[in-house]
């Protein structure tokens, strides 16, 4: 579906100076997988999003989707593609329904068609009862599942989507998620960014990790988790503040310590033994708790940043 | 299924025209009502004192035959310049509805295309209403008359390529550079331009800025087909200033739409 080798984008802002937001990147993503972008703000995940949408012209390095260079065949290219905007970019005076039916329309399809296909997706975004409502008048929820909805209108082989459920209530992005796995059942190729970690966990399954504009982890999330980072996290609350205290013993302990406002992460792969061995050396915490790594122990890890900045 | 380029532009068009719909019936109660008081109140008004002072300057017209083709063509060049201001600019900027369009086989350019057949489409239903009005008051000229239409069509139009450049390019704030077009440009041009009185009554010194008017070529053109009395040396020159200004400025719409969206 997506084959890049050496992909960069480089752009002149007005100051003058260059920004090079994505530094040669590799992808490989076959066809029906779920394929996920996670970095920090400014990675460059939204940048290769672009590109790979054809709304904006790699610098330089190879690209190929669906088999065709965007530089030559982007029309093609994106007449197969479902985009989801990081900002929702619906017509807030037209309906809900009419929505659906200009970007059907887009597409060249017929009216009939055009109508018919409108109704199928209020059906499957639920939003049927909304058909005749202003966007204007949805909730954030509503109107992301009309958004993805809309992306649907031309049966996409590839269904891109930028941070598809920032900004949403857990309820609102539960029932995206739901949407999103039965597209993948269905077959369709999805690839997404995200800075939500149980997103990513949730719904993909190859992930790359972007910084700085390039990539410096790849892997499905159990990979992600065993390579870069420990079996078991042991996490020691404190008096915010005096938790640095605790951080030359904790290091004594284990090779990897993160330091929070209120609390020190311990990697370790038995956080019970460290826990004791802890007590051992007059660690006094408020409370403790063991939990297994997460991908945001691996997000952490890998692009240098902790919780505090 | 790729569809071709000509079925792009349409479909642009067909966004707009239904995104204008809910508008429809005011922006017709617009186009009816704004002549009916021009002409009263300038045209019978106004026009009943300046008659009485001799109408040479006019070419020997009553003022209200001598201002009706050029209010038809001022009332266009409004029309256009509302269109490919704020509401396209809120295509970029605000609603951002021209990424989602871009996002689908439409190119930048077609949807560009869209637009002018939009802003065409709107210049002629509202420059029609207009013609209605003035006839009915007897201002509107014989048959030729009817050319009014097609001239404020491709003043209003040469005029409305060059803003919707504008709009695509700017990045920031749209309401400050559009109040200084309106009130530094489109005003002045508006008041210039032979469209009230002829330019023959303003001093040398200023009269050549007159040449530099879109509106200025555009009123001239529609009080030769309305009252004649203008050379065909003089109509070819307005006809060509128009065009030239409106085929350029069409190409650079096209580009700064793309430059605006492919980044």
């Amino acid at each position: 579906m997506i084959r890049a080798r050496g992909l960069t984008k480089s752009f002149e802002v007005k100051s003058g100076a260059t920004v090079h937001a994505v530094r040669g990147i590799d992808l490989d993503v076959p066809p029906g997988e779920a394929f996920g972008f996670l970095g920090p703000n400014g990675a460059g995940k939204s940048s290769t999003m672009r590109i790979i949408a054809c709304g904006s012209p790699r610098t330089s390095g190879e690209l190929r989707i669906l088999g065709l260079d965007p530089d030559v065949d982007g029309v093609r290219i994106r007449d197969r593609l479902g985009v989801v905007p990081q900002q929702d970019n619906l017509d807030e005076e037209l309906s809900v329904r009419e929505n659906l039916y200009i970007y059907g329309r887009y597409f060249g399809y017929s009216r009939a068609h055009c109508w018919a296909k409108a109704d199928e997706l209020l059906e499957f975004a639920q939003l049927t009862e909304k058909s005749k409502a202003k966007v204007v008048s949805l909730s954030g929820g509503m109107k992301r599942r009309l958004t993805i909805a809309r992306s649907l209108v031309n049966d996409p082989d590839l269904l891109l989507l930028d941070e598809p459920t920032t900004g949403l209530d857990p309820q609102a992005r539960h029932v995206l998620w739901d949407r999103l796995f039965r597209l993948k059942q269905q077959g369709v190729t999805l690839v997404l960014t995200t800075h939500y970690m149980d997103e990513a966990e949730q719904l993909c399954d190859r992930l790359v990790v972007m910084d700085g504009g390039t990539i410096v982890a790849e892997g499905s999330p159990a990979r992600l988790i065993s390579e870069h980072s420990t079996r078991e996290v042991l996490e020691l609350r404190f008096q915010p503040g005096s938790q640095r205290d605790a951080e030359p013993i904790a290091l004594e302990l284990v090779e990897r310590v993160e330091v929070l406002p209120d609390r020190l992460l311990l990697y370790t792969q038995d956080g019970d033994e460290t826990l004791v061995q802890a007590h051992a050396r007059g660690v006094r915490p408020l409370s403790t708790l063991v939990r297994r790594s997460t991908l945001e122990d691996v997000f952490l890890h890998l692009t240098g940043r902790s919780l505090i900045d | 299924m790729v569809a071709t380029p000509g079925t792009y532009r349409l479909r642009m068009w067909e966004y707009l025209l239904r995104s204008w719909r809910p508008y429809f019936f005011s922006t017709l109660g617009e186009a009816l009502l704004a002549p009916v008081l021009y002409l009263l109140a300038l045209g019978f008004g106004m026009g009943s004192l300046v008659n009485r002072n001799g109408t040479e300057a006019l070419g020997g017209v009553p003022y209200v035959d001598f201002i009706a083709p050029a209010l038809l063509v001022a009332a266009a060049l409004q029309v256009a310049i509302g269109e490919s201001t704020f509401a396209t600019f809120a295509r970029f900027k605000w609603t951002r509805t021209l990424w989602g369009t871009t996002a689908t086989p439409i190119t930048p350019a077609q949807a560009c295309d869209g637009h002018v057949l939009f802003i065409g489409t709107r210049l002629l239903i509202s420059s029609a209403m207009y013609f209605v009005v003035l006839a009915l008051f007897g201002v509107a000229g014989g048959p030729s008359g009817l050319l009014m239409i097609p001239i404020a069509l491709l003043c209003a139009l040469s005029c409305a390529v060059w803003v919707l450049a504008l709009s695509a390019s700017i990045a920031d704030d749209g309401a400050v550079a559009f109040n200084l077009l309106i009130r530094f440009v489109v005003l002045p041009m508006t008041l210039f331009s032979a469209t009230f009185f002829p330019i023959s009554q303003l001093p040398w010194a200023v009269r050549w800025l007159a040449f530099f008017s879109p509106l200025w070529h555009g009123n001239e053109l529609a009080r030769a087909t309305a009252l004649g009395g203008v050379s065909g040396w003089a109509i070819v020159g307005h006809l060509t200033f128009l065009v030239v200004l409106g085929a350029s400025g069409f190409v650079m719409a096209r580009r700064r739409f793309t430059r605006r969206l492919v980044v």
